[in-house]
């Protein structure tokens, strides 16, 4: 082995056989405070066209903005906690939807407080990597401040931020434009 | 607060690039815009850590999901997740799923007019262990037309789901056989644009796992993002 990361391949068309197991769209449980929120959304292609083949993996911290992983001082073994990993597939019109609680907020590397966020895979045929993005949440005065989203040009920011719903009040909406005007920001990692 | 290390960077030209054109399909799907490049923060370096009861003991055995045997050469694919620096990827999800012998995909999708096998599904997953070996016993896939392109076949392969101790190191790959002839014409494995990174998607034929009077082993190492030099502050 010459010491450098395996390559990346597509999901293809045919991933929902070894990803269905797994799927989780209800991330509360364990969770001992927070907000509820519900988030839906649609995964959209060069042509506005739904993409009805796509998963979106979810990973956030509690509420208190701590993180199930021993990188954040947890034991995992611990026992039943709130774990902050979702899989959500969309339908055929490219619909998602799950419910979670709004995370916490903790340092980044700047030393200052990043703002509430979730960190989102996106998987799907068409893509040999899989893109990494991130949803805020709507009217949260911490965004102004939050690091990551400093090193979006301004313009696009808003692709990352989630909208209230005006029909549904504990509902969030965030779209996914792999392209097009609207294109969502996503990240090098 | 004590230092965090981040995770490098992939080598230039061992990861594909999102638009690939041969690759049909990356042309209305690949972001277009420039990426933002992402410090790693507490949000990247950790991850799910799965319980190892999610899986059932038999799921890596997807010759036996069934009571009847599947159709096809039964083969053993095993080898071991470690990061860039040689250390083990310890008690690690790996999930894998896979066409039949037939070249045929247990999904509604798949129009491939090929035999599905009643008593195969295609679908495994598995832990690795302590020094990050793992195990599947499988079906050897056929290889399936497609439509990128006029006579366009996917060479034999199983696609491989990783989640590693961190969303940084989230991977999905595909595993190739070796001296399949379809590789050469392949877009897929060959959107990785450094030859040796390609290759090392090639598993061996391994003597090894090669079992007297049942099966063939081959074997495919994953190596996983491996971790900065440098602390970052936290």
């Amino acid at each position: 082995m010459d010491g450098r990361t395996t390559p990346s391949q597509t999901v293809g068309p045919y991933f929902s056989i070894g990803f269905s197991w797994l799927e989780r769209s209800d991330l509360t449980e364990g969770a001992t405070g927070g907000a509820r929120v519900s988030v839906r959304g649609r995964v959209l292609d060069g042509d506005g066209q739904p993409v009805p083949d796509a998963v979106l993996e979810i990973w956030q911290a509690d509420a208190e903005g701590r993180y199930a992983h021993p990188e954040d001082g947890d034991d995992p073994a611990a026992g039943q906690e709130f774990f902050g990993f979702g899989r959500v597939s969309v339908n055929e019109q490219g619909e998602f939807h799950f419910t979670t609680i709004k995370p916490g907020r903790f340092v980044g590397p700047n030393g200052e407080l990043q703002a509430p966020h979730l960190e989102v895979s996106v998987f799907m045929r068409g893509l040999l990597r899989r893109l990494v993005t991130r949803i805020y949440f709507p009217g949260e005065p911490a965004n102004e401040r939050d690091e990551v989203l400093g090193l979006v040009p301004a313009e696009r920011r808003d692709t990352l931020v989630a909208q209230r719903s005006e029909a549904e009040p504990e509902m969030l909406v965030w779209d996914v434009h792999l392209q097009g005007d609207q294109e969502t920001v996503f990240f090098d990692y | 607060m004590k230092p965090m290390l981040g995770y490098r960077r992939p080598a230039p030209g061992t990861q594909p690039e999102y638009l690939h054109p041969p690759y049909v399909s990356s042309l209305k799907r690949a972001p277009k815009q420039r990426l933002i490049l992402l410090p790693d923060t507490l949000s990247e370096m950790t991850g799910p850590s799965f319980r190892k009861n999610i899986v059932e003991p038999k799921a890596f055995d997807l010759t036996r999901q069934s009571r009847g045997e599947p159709l096809g050469e039964r083969i053993v694919v095993s080898g071991r997740v470690v990061d860039e620096d040689g250390r083990p990827v310890r008690d690690s999800l790996i999930e894998i799923w896979q066409a039949n012998a037939a070249g045929r995909y247990l999904h509604k999708s798949d129009q491939h007019d090929a035999p599905l096998d009643p008593h195969f599904t295609g679908v495994g997953q598995t832990f690795t262990d302590g020094e990050g070996h793992y195990r599947f016993v499988t079906i050897r896939p056929g290889a399936y037309p497609w439509r990128n392109h006029h006579n366009a076949w996917r060479p034999q392969h199983i696609h491989f789901s990783l989640f590693g101790p961190a969303f940084a190191t989230r991977l999905v790959t595909q595993m190739y056989f070796p001296g399949d002839p379809l590789l050469e014409f392949d877009p897929i494995f060959n959107s990785v644009p450094d030859e040796a990174a390609r290759k090392r998607l090639i598993s061996k034929f391994d003597w090894v796992t090669t079992t007297p009077e049942i099966s063939l082993g081959f074997r495919f190492d994953i190596l996983l993002r491996g971790r900065d030099a440098t602390p970052m502050e936290r």
